[in-house]
């Protein structure tokens, strides 16, 4: 069931849920953020609308500066307002901001510790039509690698315009990741969202009324650890599964880095089973970096969903997520091939 | 700025051969750095720390200072030297150049060092940092200046190129580049590798002040940079042509001293060289 704790949307599962695309909240959160502190500047590189820079540029166009096509400069002059009291916030594509200007971010940001921080919008291979040039699927991993860089990747537009406004208040690099289309709101304005610390979503069903969501010590089956849009996914799975009779916890781990390795470990000792879900390549991403902590704290089997050593392509964005095996479905056969090699230990 | 009198002119050109000498003895004992760049740019960097900019080595963090950026962060040794003889941190630091645990890493990083504005060593970046700079400073309603320093080499990366269109776009008045204009780079003369000029033209077709001088000229070097002060439409670019390795013989004008290593005995003819300034003046050494 969802964690009544965290407050969530409770018409998720209605078929009229509300939807939004997860950049929107990138664009309120901005002007939100941007109106509580004065050093707050935005850039963009030539796509002010679709990146939602627009609303800010409107409100305050002496601190909105448009750079044309050209992500490199804007990295880097970023750079230079983020050492000088500023906070920038710079917004393209994924696959051209953190992807064409990754070694600007690599030397003048991260390492010259500047306070940029990076939006990577159309993320994920949900970006649709636009093919494959367009969908990045490599940018957590690009950006996860770097020291100092902080990485985030909200599950839906309330969540996007949290982590703008707290990303703004974390002094330093970070990497704020968000999709294109309208995707189902999760959470309301009550979830809550600290950076660095995973949500519970989802609790074993027969946790009913517990306080604080999930007892001390319960136990589940397996545990779903997803984040951006996809964990809508992830707990339409977590449904599916409980309804065959398999209990499940799903974590939003928005936060990629710094990981909450504390709450993962946890949640994976008492499951045992782990799959994660992101729609990213495996490599390098939330499965990577979750395996990356499991292996050094709690090995237990691991099943990843996600984009799998492949480029996307054209298509609608749910024949894509189909096609590629990010639906509910594949979680649930990913979720039940983790249980089986769990049994099989 | 004060006047430059005979007596400043000399003080200046002493303390450039002094940035000089350390540069080679810095890069002599790491046993590996560039050794052309920052020799040709001492005079610029004396003209700098010791004459132009409005700082304070007690106060590096001094919010109204005048920053000097350098976008070429590989010449890294004459800036060293000439923050440590400003008084930035202690003279017998330079000996650490490059050596495990030093402040003074291979290419200059903000933070560890006092006095070391951003971050460089990759090439191209810098002009565009500086450009951030100055618009902060623009914003904030600040009335230091800005000043990038580069190679002409450099100009070959597509993020300068951002930069100067950026630059010319947001009239940043209060932001002065100067360019080393020594003519080479790693795999030969920058004509060769890949054709710069027409230089001057490109900067003007760009909406940039050019002014070109002899960057061996200390006069030339600080009216050039006072006239950078009174063009407020407009950044300045100043040219400034110089002789890669400039003060040694055997190394004046040739690419392979770009990043070459001494072999016996180059470093201390090197500085036998220096110390008389090729024979023109009597030297302190002597």
């Amino acid at each position: 069931m969802l964690n009544p704790e965290a407050k969530l949307n409770p018409h998720l599962f209605d078929s009229d849920v509300a939807q939004a695309p997860t950049r929107d909240g990138y664009g309120t959160g901005l002007v939100a953020a941007a109106e509580e502190n004065p050093n707050i500047v935005a850039l963009t590189a030539d796509l002010a609308e679709s990146t939602r820079t627009d609303a800010f540029a409107k409100k305050f166009p002496a601190r909105f500066f448009e750079l044309g096509v050209a992500e490199q400069n804007m990295a880097t002059v970023a750079a230079g307002l983020g050492i000088t009291g500023k906070i920038p916030f710079i917004a393209s594509y994924a696959t051209f901001s953190p992807g064409r200007n990754w070694e600007q971010i690599r030397t003048t940001v991260a390492y010259n510790d500047s306070n940029v921080k990076i939006a990577g919008h159309h993320a994920g291979i949900s970006v649709g039509p636009d093919g494959a040039t367009h969908q990045a699927t490599e940018d957590i991993a690009m950006m996860r690698t770097l020291p100092n860089m902080k990485v985030i990747a909200p599950c839906d537009a309330l969540e996007a315009r949290k982590a703008t406004i707290a990303s703004a208040q974390v002094w330093g690099p970070v990497y704020l990741r968000f999709q294109r289309e309208k995707t189902p709101v999760i959470t309301t304005d009550e979830t809550p969202f600290v950076p660095g610390k995973a949500e519970i979503f989802w609790v074993p069903g027969h946790e009913k009324g517990v306080k604080n969501g999930i007892s001390r010590g319960a136990k589940a089956d397996v545990l779903i650890v997803a984040c951006g849009a996809l964990l809508y996914n992830a707990l339409v799975a977590a449904r599916d599964l409980e309804d065959a009779g398999i209990s499940v916890i799903v974590l939003n781990m928005h936060t990629i880095k710094p990981l909450d390795e504390k709450t993962l470990v946890e949640m994976a000792k008492r499951t045992g089973a782990v799959v994660t879900v992101e729609e990213h390549q495996v490599m390098g991403g939330l499965g990577g970096a979750v395996a990356e902590a499991l292996a050094r704290h709690v090995p237990v089997p691991q099943e990843f969903i996600g984009m799998h050593d492949t480029f996307g392509e054209s298509g609608a964005p749910e024949e894509l997520i189909k096609k590629y095996g990010m639906a509910p479905k594949d979680i649930v056969v990913a979720a039940k091939k983790a249980l089986k090699r769990k049994k099989a230990l | 700025m004060e006047p430059l009198t005979e007596k400043k002119l000399e003080i200046l050109a002493l303390t450039a051969n002094r940035l000089r000498e350390d540069v080679i003895r810095m890069v002599s004992r790491a046993g590996s750095g560039h050794i052309a760049g920052p020799l040709d740019m001492a005079d610029i960097f004396a003209a700098m720390y010791f004459h132009i900019l409005n700082h304070d080595p007690k106060r590096p963090d001094w919010p109204d200072r005048d920053r000097l950026v350098l976008s070429n962060g590989h010449i890294c040794p004459v800036q060293y030297a000439a923050l440590a003889h400003a008084g930035y941190f202690p003279v017998k630091e330079l000996e650490t150049l490059r050596q495990l645990g030093t402040r003074l890493q291979g290419h200059p990083h903000r933070g560890v060092l006092p006095g070391i504005e951003t971050t460089s060593g990759p090439l191209g970046s810098g002009l565009s940092q500086t450009s951030g700079i100055a618009l902060a400073a623009r914003l904030d309603g600040k009335k230091y200046r800005v000043y990038c320093l580069t190679s002409d080499g450099e100009h070959e990366e597509g993020n300068y190129w951002e930069a100067v269109m950026f630059a010319g776009k947001n009239r940043l008045g209060n932001l002065t580049v100067i360019v080393d204009r020594n003519n080479i780079q790693i795999d030969g003369f920058t004509e060769n590798v890949m054709p710069l000029e027409p230089f001057a033209e490109k900067y003007r077709a760009f909406n940039w002040h050019v002014l070109e001088i002899d960057g061996h000229n200390f006069e030339e070097i600080a009216a050039a940079t006072a006239e950078a002060k009174a063009i407020h439409e407009q950044p300045t670019v100043i040219i400034a042509h110089t002789i890669p390795g400039k003060g040694v013989d055997f190394m004046e004008n040739d690419y392979l001293w770009h990043s070459k290593t001494f072999k016996p005995g180059e470093a201390e003819h090197a500085l036998v060289e220096l110390r008389t300034l090729q024979g023109k003046i009597k030297s302190e050494h002597q």
